[in-house]
């Protein structure tokens, strides 16, 4: 395993209340003070995280995600522990942080790099690579005051990112912005990687923690919970935010190594489910288009008003294919006694592509299972979608295509330097 | 505290933009653009003159002028106005950047000394202004251009000293910015800026001298309006404690400075 680039040993944050402020006063002159409250929010708090790594920090709001990044980014200091790094260390903390709405573009980027701590000779190299990535056009020698909120995040990202670091922070910054620039922003933090970048990720968007992070931790009320790949613990994570009183989440791994997350108050349960073919068999591997039944029997255990029975379909990455549930079909189940069993039947046609995919089933009172969350079960199935029948083709859904191809006559060939058009030749990218 | 100032150092070049940014923004849309940071004091010189030069002019020996109240007045303005905006804008820079100390890590010295430059280039602006109007009026100091340089240093000496200590105590006590405000304009009629020292009673003369503020107001005026210099013993004692001052207060914001983020 390569080196260590950041090293965090027993953190902890807290915010002094002090009897009087002159009390306070008097502790920056090693005077004691006889009643400081501590208000810890953050406690012992250790990982390490390797050159090249990608690490996500998931956990609610105020779990003490914040303060984790400021404490390592050095703009707020530990109360107990140490953080080490080596290299340059950059954070995206907020974008557009420091930037003068009158200023223009150019001036704010050269303004703000040196807040960066980027000498003169660098900001000069900088600055046309700047304003390249940020493609603003013209609008880069405007008062920032006149930019829409996207052009401000495009300048500031290009910015932000405008020199490669060692240790690259990322706090939420990603979700603004239109989707062709969001894009171009996940492509620049991936080519950081590429080149040894270790990254630490901050978000709520579950999609972007898989696809960039190899490893994620969570931090709830102040402590490390987690630690282990993304699927794992975005599960967990996903199961604590519906936590409810007497509620559980249980996490336990299977032969193959992959942890199951369970959580709910148990009035309702999943008893069984599994996928039929259309002959009526119960399958593991299903043919790229082929008509299923998706079969979930629910037991409950006492009596309930309401129930809602929904699913997931989620990639071998953990991103939702497609979901619902039976409230947004019209189909709730009422008054529901203790000892009813019911069947739940989706039939559809396997219209996906070829890959393994995981269902996750969530059994609640209403669309959502932060109310009345009775079981949520992750990765509740496994299935593997194989094309036997249909034409080759790739992608992550089979999208039944009707193509005709019929001869046209003839054209003069088409003279490409005259009409200036620069083309590439067409590329399928090949993700492992 | 010579990491301090390795830390400006290397960032110089931030500390210069910063300043010039802020001038450029504090008059983008304006159309008199930086005419109006010379102009208010102008103004304000303009309304005590015509308030009272009457009664103030016959307490002025030594210079001859018809206008020598209102020369006396724009020399004591110079060394006051610099005074109070380098303590005012020090008492709420650590406030006001609470975002960016925050969220960027950069040396938080680079805050004051932003400030300190804003305000002697807005200084030396307005002396040159006022270098004008003593023209204008038939007046010229031309020894107080030696002088000018030592003054202003001690002036903003002290200034900083004296910000910086508030500045930072603001950030836990937010009175303190509202009380300096108080204090500042009582200050202000403390210090013969507007009226001649002659005018106060013999025995509250020791009194007034325990006002660093008269020593270095008294010497805009000897070199600015009498054109000799000023009182050197008196100066030097002032620079003497505007160092003690501002080494404290820097002492302080040092061990201030890791707690100021936490309550921001």
């Amino acid at each position: 395993m390569s080196a260590v680039v950041l090293q965090v040993r027993n953190v902890g944050k807290s915010f002094r209340e002090y009897g009087s402020e002159w009390r306070r006063f008097g502790s920056w002159f090693g005077m004691r003070s006889p009643n400081v409250k501590d208000h810890w929010v953050l406690r012992n708090v250790s990982f390490a995280v390797h050159a090249g790594e990608a690490l996500g920090i998931v956990g609610q709001n105020g779990a003490g995600k914040s303060t984790l990044l400021k404490i390592i980014t050095g703009t707020l200091g530990a109360t107990e522990g140490s953080v080490w790094a080596s290299g340059r260390v950059a954070a995206i903390l907020e974008l557009g942080m420091g930037f003068d709405p009158d200023l223009t573009g150019r001036q704010n980027s050269e303004h703000v790099a040196g807040l960066m701590g980027f000498s003169r000779a660098e900001i000069r190299t900088l600055l046309p690579q700047i304003e390249a990535f940020a493609e603003v056009g013209a609008y880069f020698d405007e008062p920032v005051r006149t930019y829409s909120s996207g052009m401000q995040m495009r300048v500031a990202f290009s910015l932000a990112t405008a020199s490669r670091p060692d240790v690259l922070i990322v706090d939420e910054a990603l979700a603004v912005g239109d989707a062709y620039f969001v894009h171009k922003c996940f492509k620049r933090i991936r080519e950081f990687r590429d080149q040894g970048t270790t990254l630490l990720i901050v978000s709520h968007d579950k999609s972007a923690v898989q696809a960039l992070c190899d490893r994620a931790i969570m931090i709830d009320r102040g402590c490390l919970v987690a630690d282990g790949t993304p699927q794992e613990v975005l599960d967990f994570y996903n199961a604590l935010i519906s936590e409810k009183e007497n509620s559980t989440v249980r996490q336990t791994r299977q032969e193959d190594g992959t942890a199951v997350t369970v959580s709910g108050t148990g009035e309702a349960v999943v008893d069984a489910i599994w996928l039929e073919d259309a002959a009526g068999n119960r399958v593991e591997f299903v043919g790229v288009g082929d008509r299923v039944d998706l079969v979930i029997r629910v037991r409950v255990d006492s009596a309930l008003a309401q129930l809602v029975i929904g699913y997931v379909i989620r990639d071998r990455l953990g991103q939702a294919v497609f979901g619902t549930n039976s409230y947004y079909t019209n189909q709730v189940i009422v008054d529901a006694q203790a000892g009813d069993v019911f069947e739940f039947r989706a039939r559809f046609a396997m219209n996906l592509g070829v890959g393994t995919y995981s269902l996750s089933v969530a059994l609640s009172s209403t669309e959502t299972h932060l109310v009345n969350n009775y079981e949520w079960r992750d990765l509740a199935l496994v299935f593997t979608v194989a094309n036997t029948q249909r034409t080759t083709f790739v992608g992550m859904s089979w999208m039944h295509p009707q193509i005709t191809i019929s001869a046209r006559g003839r054209a003069d060939p088409p003279d490409a330097t005259q009409a200036g058009i620069h083309r590439e030749p067409g590329t399928l990218e090949n993700r492992s | 505290m010579s990491g301090m100032f390795t830390a400006i150092w290397s960032y110089r070049h931030f500390i210069v933009s910063s300043i010039r940014n802020d001038l450029r923004s504090r008059f983008a849309r304006s159309k008199l653009g930086a005419t109006w940071m010379i102009l208010q004091p102008l103004a304000q010189v303009l309304i005590y003159s015509l308030v009272l030069s009457r009664i103030m002019v016959a307490k002025l020996p030594g210079i001859d002028s018809p206008y020598a109240y209102s020369i006396y007045l724009l020399a004591g303005m110079q060394a006051w106005s610099l005074f109070s905006e380098v303590v005012t804008r020090s008492l709420t820079v650590f406030v006001e950047n609470g975002s960016m100390l925050k969220k960027i890590v950069f040396p938080r010295v680079c805050l004051p000394v932003v400030t300190l430059g804003s305000a002697l280039v807005n200084n030396v602006l307005l002396f040159v202004v006022m270098m004008v109007v003593f023209v204008l009026l038939g007046h010229f100091p031309v020894s107080a251009l030696l002088w000018m340089p030592l003054l202003m240093f001690v002036t903003a000496a002290f200034s900083l000293g004296l910000g910086l200590l508030m500045g930072v105590l603001n950030v836990f006590v937010r009175d303190v910015a509202q009380f300096m405000m108080v204090v500042l304009q009582l200050w202000f009629w403390l210090t013969p800026v507007v009226y001649m020292s002659s005018i106060i009673p013999e025995g509250l003369h020791s009194a007034m001298q325990l006002n660093p503020m008269y020593w270095i107001v008294a010497a805009y005026q000897d070199v600015l309006v009498y054109q000799h210099a000023p009182d050197l013993d008196g100066l030097l004692v002032v620079m003497v404690a505007a160092f003690i001052l501002l080494a404290c207060s820097l002492a302080l914001f040092r061990k201030a400075a890791p707690d100021m983020v936490d309550v921001l």
